[in-house]
């Protein structure tokens, strides 16, 4: 997605002066465009998180929207304190741009990977965390975001298109793609690519209602899901980040705070690192369940003769 | 205008029993702290105009913020009887969002320099001819983001950027020079290429004369004020010792401590 969503800050910022990029010395073959484009307004902060924050956090004081860049996991840990305390406090329009959200940077190793990025961010005062899983999410929710004025996380992650068979649907907290009766899946982030795999020539798939919710905190249950879950009493989360603090913790709140009866509910997350393996993004995703295979395979399970 | 050095100590001493009086009353500590930068304090915010940012990085000498900027009209009265008090906008460290001359919470070391850095960047990029000014401790400068914000106003030739570094010599647990040495040392700003100049961090037309200097310098080198103060300054048994970053005034201590002062600055 690093591409799409380049184009499309250097559109929007060659129309808004109020608009700074700072980026901590990433972004070879990627942003180029946005440094010729954005002259002064694109500042390369150095390998240096914690103060390209900081500067952030007093640039948008001084009234500027600014984009801190870099690759997710080092804008994420190493400066939480400075987006708590410097940004979220004060409510200041810094968005913090992840490139290769949870697992991909694959071989690159675990220092590379973000997986815990949503518990650590959507929790914080102000926060919006956007996780588009199709390219053609990238756009509406740079959209809100900037429109939003606020603090902002987008973890940007291997952008694929959005299959043809899906429902069009419009920006929001659950975006229903699908319909059908039997089971109601619940995904976030381009991992939903998988599912959608799994399901192609899959019997099963019309009887399947697929949402996927691109924004987090997750924290009202809207109407049509609480539909599905309802009509269907099985749910099967799918997120490429830990259990703890994700969509799956989230929508199992939403679920028991609204009395929904729910028969299963499966959650398919983030592994961790279970055998001290290292390997690409799919070979985690193979680790965690994650990959096409192992999500037909529980799908299938929800359809089986008890 | 510049207040005489006399009008200035008896600035200087009235708002250390404003300090005292918030203290005592909240029976709370971080009184050495305070009362080693409300010096510098006055020669900025007094001083500083209006389109000019001032961050205290070292949030806790919030009494020494509060009590300035009660004087100059910036926090109410009323505000200040609630300190450190359930329901207050006054707690120990600077809370966000409560007061325009208190532009970021601060309490965690290391967050202002970077904060304005980024002020002054912005200042540059929008033409704005505004200082940005932030108080650091000189404990402070043993974090991380310290040197990372140094070297950034360098590179982006904030000469916009005065940094006042309030240079009393102990931190949380020991003297700074026995824990990490010394990070607020001249040498290691001029290194890395600030305008670094010296101060009487207790003479407060010293720090002004020290202050107007650099700033007349428009060389694209950020500017470093190192004051040397002392902790505790003006309350005899505080002075220097570790301990009065923590402590709070049994009644006792407040009186000598009131005393002292009004003997001190001429009350």
């Amino acid at each position: 997605m690093r591409k799409e969503f380049s184009t499309y800050i250097e559109k929007i910022a060659t129309q808004q002066k109020d608009i700074v990029f700072i980026t901590g010395d990433l972004g070879y073959n990627a942003l180029e465009n946005l440094a010729d484009a954005m002259g002064n307004r694109f500042i390369n902060a150095g390998v240096a998180e914690q103060n390209m924050i900081g500067v952030a956090a007093g640039m948008a004081y001084k009234g500027y929207k600014v984009i801190c860049y870099s690759i997710a996991p080092f804008v994420v840990y190493r400066c939480l304190e400075q987006v708590r305390n410097d940004v979220c406090f004060h409510n200041l329009p810094v968005y913090i741009v992840g490139n290769g959200g949870g697992y991909g940077y694959g071989i690159m190793g675990s220092s590379h990977h973000c997986i815990e990025d949503i518990a650590c961010f959507s929790g914080l005062p102000n926060m919006k965390c956007y996780v588009p899983a199709f390219v053609e999410d990238l756009d509406a929710c740079l959209t809100d975001m900037f429109d939003r004025k606020k603090p902002a996380y987008l973890r940007l992650g291997l952008g694929k298109n959005r299959p043809e068979f899906l429902l069009p649907t419009p920006f929001g907290a659950a975006s229903k793609l699908s319909a059908g009766s039997g089971l109601t899946i619940v995904a976030q982030s381009p991992v939903a690519n998988n599912i959608f795999a799994a399901l192609a020539g899959d019997s099963n798939q019309h009887c399947v209602d697929l949402f996927i919710v691109d924004h987090m905190p997750f924290t009202t249950l809207p109407d049509t899901l609480a539909q599905s879950i309802q009509n269907s009493g099985n749910v099967l989360v799918i997120e490429e980040h830990i259990a703890t603090g994700g969509l799956g913790q989230a929508l199992s709140t939403l679920i028991h705070t609204a009395s929904l009866p729910v028969h299963r509910f499966v959650h398919l997350f983030a592994a961790g690192y279970p055998d001290g393996l290292y390997g690409s993004q799919s070979f985690h995703q193979q680790v965690s369940r994650l990959d096409e295979n192992s999500i037909s395979q529980t799908i299938n399970s929800f359809f089986q003769p008890l | 205008m510049v207040l005489s050095e006399k009008e200035h100590i008896n600035l200087q001493g009235n708002l250390r029993l404003k300090i005292l009086r918030l203290h005592h009353s909240a029976g709370s500590g971080h009184i050495g702290c305070s009362l080693s930068c409300i010096d510098i304090m006055i020669s900025i915010l007094r001083y500083k105009d209006a389109q000019d940012s001032f961050i205290l990085s070292k949030g806790h000498a919030a009494t020494a913020l509060y009590s300035i900027l009660n004087e100059l009209g910036d926090i109410p009265n009323e505000d200040m009887s609630t300190f450190y008090k359930n329901s207050t906008t006054l707690p120990a460290h600077p809370a966000p969002g409560k007061y325009a001359a208190i532009p970021f919470a601060t309490g965690s070391l290391g967050h202002g320099l970077p904060i304005a850095s980024g002020i002054a960047t912005a200042n540059k990029l929008s033409g704005s001819a505004a200082i940005s000014y932030v108080l650091m401790s000189d404990g402070e400068t043993n974090e991380g983001t310290t040197w990372e914000a140094a070297h950034f106003a360098v590179a982006n030739k904030l000469d916009n950027l005065l940094v006042i570094i309030d240079k009393n010599g102990l931190q949380g647990f020991g003297n700074t020079i026995d824990i990490l040495g010394d990070t607020a040392a001249v040498a290691l700003w001029q290194t890395i290429g600030f305008d670094v100049a010296t101060a009487d961090g207790h003479n407060v037309n010293n720090l002004i004369d020290v202050r107007n200097s650099l700033l007349a310098t428009h060389n694209g080198k950020p500017k470093v004020i190192i004051a040397n103060t002392i902790k505790g300054k003006g309350v005899s048994y505080m002075e220097n010792k570790m301990e009065w970053h923590y402590l709070p005034m049994n009644g006792s201590q407040y009186t000598e401590a009131v005393d002292g002062i009004k003997t001190k600055y001429n009350l």
